[in-house]
């Protein structure tokens, strides 16, 4: 674990050309800015780092005043963002100093007792006692392991670790898994890597732009300005969404599939494109595998067909088809819409084929890429907190892979557990008392798991239960132990965003009294477990060196990336396998894939419908997703009293034809039961489909609702699509406060307009008034 | 029109509010927004248009204009500040005067509140927090030409007809390329196109 070769800063290569729209040519990596503004009246200092939330990360600064606490954002000249910001990541800096903050270790013995504030050695000692005790009882693995996907890489790393090696238990895993599973999935097995192939920067070159299942407006927002500048360059714009989204108004067309079917529809475009003699052959030839079987298959889907599946105009899939392959150069670009499905990798399989059977890969301007949804949640699955990965991307089921990992790391091979189940899966296990005891890291089960009913019993039949968080959010309120941890302004660390460009955050100010970075818990827990010698680390930069060297010459190769040239350079891509190497912004520029053979291994996909069946009783598709104020589970937005203020509650998106008026109480029933919403009425949504947003806790919460149904291959769980029925209610459901720690009051500003019955006032006022 | 100046550009918008939330974060009026954030369809589409301060230009803005106690400065450069502390009395008679709507009113501390182009920024030679931030660049700041450099062919206007009278403002809206004579939402006509009067 030693730093080797001092880094030479390189700085990235950057087309002074493709910058954003609005932004001209600034560059400011990470130094002191050019323009920077001194608002110097406290002698305030601007410390560079990058938004904790979404997947585009972009660069801010805290503003930090001279007692060194973090009180204000300013935007920053980052190559990603360009000085732009959603109400996301202006609003973050809030959460650094915010009195809901956890400050001591919670406790309690049983569930039956209340929370009360221990010391961090009762704490660390009753967690290592319980571990000991389950496992003595049942075995190693009836210990689990979750982790999350907002943590830094460096911590995701430790994670692994720390569940393999202290834990020794094989059921490590993470909630990324409810993420981009499945496109990693789907680009593994096509081309040997896990990541999109192309640079934001990309999108401004091309000359079609299709977006599936991506409402990239409220969800990326800062990407936008991409999708614009790509059309005041004169590309055209395709959106595959059963709502008519921001970036869906705007298209050239915008094809309102029925959820579920998104396959049928690529398959049909496809299908159109080998008819029309509009594949590139020459680039089939020379670069693929499994072409001729992927054509043989999309024969069954015409469009007539596939028009009846998804429930749009034949026509519509004939014109996609044209414009797509039609274009010079053209880009795809999925998310959770296509990925959240018992078919989320055969999806994403769809949609490589279509960009690999035109010949759009490898190009300025050409290729596809998924949009992350959490901050890391590239880089979270890469270095071996999933259950079937270890660091640098290789298998667990590799003799080699996990030869070379037990010696990085000093264990004997046979100590090594094998792969172990998914997220989902592990709460089935918690049902059946198969797993016992469970940390979990930074996530919120209890809010993003679908099939809540089953998500709590499984919680609830733990023997124990520890969280790391640093606001109590509902599954930390439901655990035995709660370990207080830094917010990302508290300790640095680096995370991959969409384009698999890693970057650095930087540290803005000291924790408050009693809380310690998860890398020291993770670490204080080992010691105490014995094996402190493997986690010998004083912090992220120590970790950061290991991981480097633990992901020398595997795919996913970090060794050329240090903080230094991170700091000077605002991010590299990975691959990067030497510390002059430029990093890769751009995949399979020379044709090459990652496979062995470097071909493109192209895939066969058959469409089948979703796993909850439509019945008299359950007619329509229920189908749920993200608003532009919240991030994820809440836990951290719902606290903000701005985003409060911006979008309050959750809501139910219905057509007018059913014969609701804005705000009417509706109950969305489903198998696995019912809610009460305020309706919002708007033509923006197909008559069949409802929608409603995800991110509050029961009994507003859409996950309550929905199906866990998983890919079998992702094991992502099918969020998008399940059977419902809406009917008239009586009132609609209160939204709870989020739980904080005893003897202290909620945050009055969070509770702005919380349990108010009102209309929904969705971030994009939708239904906000009446039309006569 | 001023030289540099906001576009508001209705078409990019997606409702996003990051305008709003920056305009709180901004020092002159810290933890209150005065952008409008309008939904003009409600029901039929998720379109949306923010509102900030158009800064009149002639007549000189309304507001100050009808303001009895001398509070709203207009500065050279075309900036209409907000009122100023120790004169308004909070009459809201520029709320009643602005054709725009923008002046808010706290009429427990009795006094005037509106965008005041962020002067502590652009007197830095920054642009405004809001269109700093916009994510689409729904809010541009910057010159005409600028504007016209990175969107090829775009229009804008600056004059707004109320009735009889015309209004030219220091901040533009980009209107449809192929529609110059076109109701801005509200019911507005554009009289005036790239400085051009299309009546
Ligand atoms: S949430 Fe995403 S888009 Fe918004 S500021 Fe943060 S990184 Fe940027
Ligand atoms: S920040 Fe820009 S895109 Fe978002 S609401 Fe304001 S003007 Fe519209």
């Amino acid at each position: 674990m030693t730093a080797t070769d001092p880094a030479k800063p390189a700085p990235l290569p950057l087309d002074p050309a493709i910058a954003p729209p609005g932004t001209r040519n600034f560059r400011d990596a990470g130094g002191i800015p050019a323009d920077r503004w001194h608002a110097d009246q406290n002698g305030e200092t601007l410390v560079p780092t990058h938004c904790c939330f979404c997947g585009v990360q972009c660069g801010m600064y805290l503003r930090v005043d001279n007692a060194g606490k973090v009180f204000g954002v300013e935007p920053r000249n980052h190559d990603i963002n360009r000085m732009r910001l959603c109400p996301k990541g202006i609003n973050a800096y809030q959460q650094v100093n915010h009195p809901d903050r956890l400050t001591s270790p919670l406790m309690r013995r049983s569930r039956y007792e209340e929370f009360k504030e221990a010391s961090w050695d009762e704490a660390l000692d009753f967690t290592v006692s319980e571990i000991r005790r389950i496992q003595a009882a049942h075995g190693n693995d009836a210990f689990g392991l979750l982790g999350g996907a907002s943590l830094y890489s460096e911590k995701t790393y430790l994670v692994g670790k720390f569940g393999r090696v202290a834990l020794k238990t094989r059921h490590v895993d993470y909630n990324g898994r409810l993420c981009m599973v499945s496109a990693a999935g789907a680009n593994k097995l096509a081309f040997g890597i896990d990541r999109a192939a192309n640079p934001f920067s990309d999108i401004l070159l091309t000359d079609c732009l299709l977006i599936a299942g991506s409402n990239v407006g409220e969800c990326f927002p800062v990407m936008t300005q991409y999708v614009w500048g790509a059309r005041d360059r004169g590309a055209t714009l395709i959106v595959i969404d059963p709502r008519e989204t921001a970036i869906a108004r705007t298209a050239d067309v915008h094809v309102p599939v029925k959820p579920g079917t998104d396959s049928a529809f690529f398959n049909a475009v496809l299908h159109v494109i080998v008819e029309e003699g509009l594949t590139d052959e020459a680039y089939l030839a020379a670069h693929t595998t499994g072409w001729d079987e992927v054509k043989k298959t999309v024969q069954a889907y015409p469009p007539a067909r596939s028009a009846e599946i998804c429930g749009i105009p034949a026509s519509q899939i004939v014109q996609v088809a044209r414009m797509f392959a039609g274009a010079d150069k053209a880009m795809a670009f999925h998310a959770r819409g296509i990925e959240h499905h018992s078919q989320g990798v055969e999806n994403c399989l769809s949609v490589i084929n279509m960009c690999v059977a035109t010949g759009n890969l490898g190009k300025p301007g050409a290729g596809y890429g998924t949009i992350t949804g959490q901050g890391n949640g590239q880089g979270g699955r890469e270095h071996g907190q999933k259950a079937d990965l270890l660091p640098g991307g290789r298998s667990i089921m590799n003799e080699e892979h996990r030869r070379q990992i037990c010696r990085i790391w000093g264990i004997d091979e046979a100590d090594l557990p094998p792969a172990g189940t998914s997220m989902m899966e592990m709460v089935w296990q918690m049902q059946r008392q198969e797993i016992r005891g469970l940390i979990g890291i930074c996530n919120n089960p209890f809010v993003s798991l679908p099939n809540y009913g089953a998500v709590k019993q499984g919680y609830d039949t733990l023997d124990f239960h520890a969280q790391f968080d640093f606001f109590l959010s509902e599954t930390a309120a439901n655990a035995h132990v709660v370990f207080p941890v830094t917010v990302w302004a508290e300790d640095e660390g680096v995370m991959a965003n969409t384009e698999a460009r890693v970057v650095k955050h930087n540290k803005a100010q000291e924790p408050p009294a009693g809380v310690r970075t998860d890398t020291w818990v993770m670490c204080e827990l080992a010691r105490r477990l014995g094996v402190g010698d493997k986690f010998d680390f004083a912090g992220s930069r120590e970790v950061f060196e290991e991981l480097r060297i633990a992901s020398a010459g595997t795919v996913n190769d970090y060794y050329g990336i240090t903080y230094e040239r991170l700091e000077a350079t605002g991010g590299i891509a990975w691959p990067c396998p030497s510390t002059e190497h430029p990093g890769t912004p751009r995949l399979f520029e020379d044709g090459r894939t990652y496979h062995p053979d470097g071909k493109i291994h192209m895939q066969v996909v058959e469409w089948h419908p979703p796993m909850d069946a439509y019945t008299e009783e359950f007619p329509l598709s229920l189908t749920t997703g993200r608003t532009v104020a919240h991030f994820l589970s809440g836990n951290q937005t719902r606290r903000l009293g701005a985003l409060v203020e911006q979008t309050p509650r959750p809501w139910v998106e219905v057509h007018p034809s059913h014969g609701f008026r804005d705000g009417d109480p509706v109950r969305v029933v489903t198998r696995r039961g019912s809610e009460v919403f305020p309706a919002l009425v708007t033509e923006a949504i197909r008559p069949d489909t409802v929608f409603i947003p995800y991110h509050w806790p029961v009994p507003t919460a859409a996950n309550a609702l929905t199906i866990d149904a998983l890919d079998p291959r992702s094991k992502i769980p099918e969020y998008k699509v399940c059977a419902a029925r809406i009917e008239a209610a009586e009132r609609v459901d209160e939204v709870p406060a989020p739980p904080t720690a005893p003897g202290r009051q909620a945050y009055p500003e969070t509770q702005v307009s919380r349990t108010d019955p009102l209309p929904p006032t969705s971030s994009q006022g939708r239904g906000t008034a009446e039309r006569s | 029109m001023m030289g540099r100046t906001i576009f508001i550009d209705p078409g990019r918008c997606i409702g996003c509010q990051a305008c709003v939330s920056a305009c709180r974060e901004c020092d002159s009026h810290r933890g209150k927004s005065m952008i409008h954030l309008d939904y003009t369809d409600p029901g039929q589409s998720v379109a949306s248009l923010p509102t900030v301060c158009m800064h009149c230009e002639d007549p000189v803005a309304p507001c100050a204009e009808v303001c009895p106690a001398d509070a709203i400065l207009v500065t050279a450069d075309g900036v209409v500040q907000q009122a100023d502390t120790t004169r308004c009395i909070g009459c809201a008679n520029c709320v009643n005067a602005c054709p725009f709507g923008v002046p808010k009113i706290d009429l427990q501390a009795k006094l005037q509140m509106k965008c005041n182009l962020c002067y502590d920024r652009t007197a830095y030679g920054l642009a405004p927090m809001c269109a700093t931030v916009c994510p689409t660049g729904a809010l541009f700041y910057g010159t005409l030409e600028e504007l016209q450099a990175e969107r090829p062919g775009v229009q804008v206007a600056d004059s707004f007809a109320f009735g009889d009278v015309v209004v030219s403002t220091g901040v533009a809206m980009v209107v449809p390329a192929d529609k110059v004579q076109w109701p801005v939402p509200g019911g507005l006509p554009v009289v005036e196109v790239n400085g051009v009067d299309v009546r």
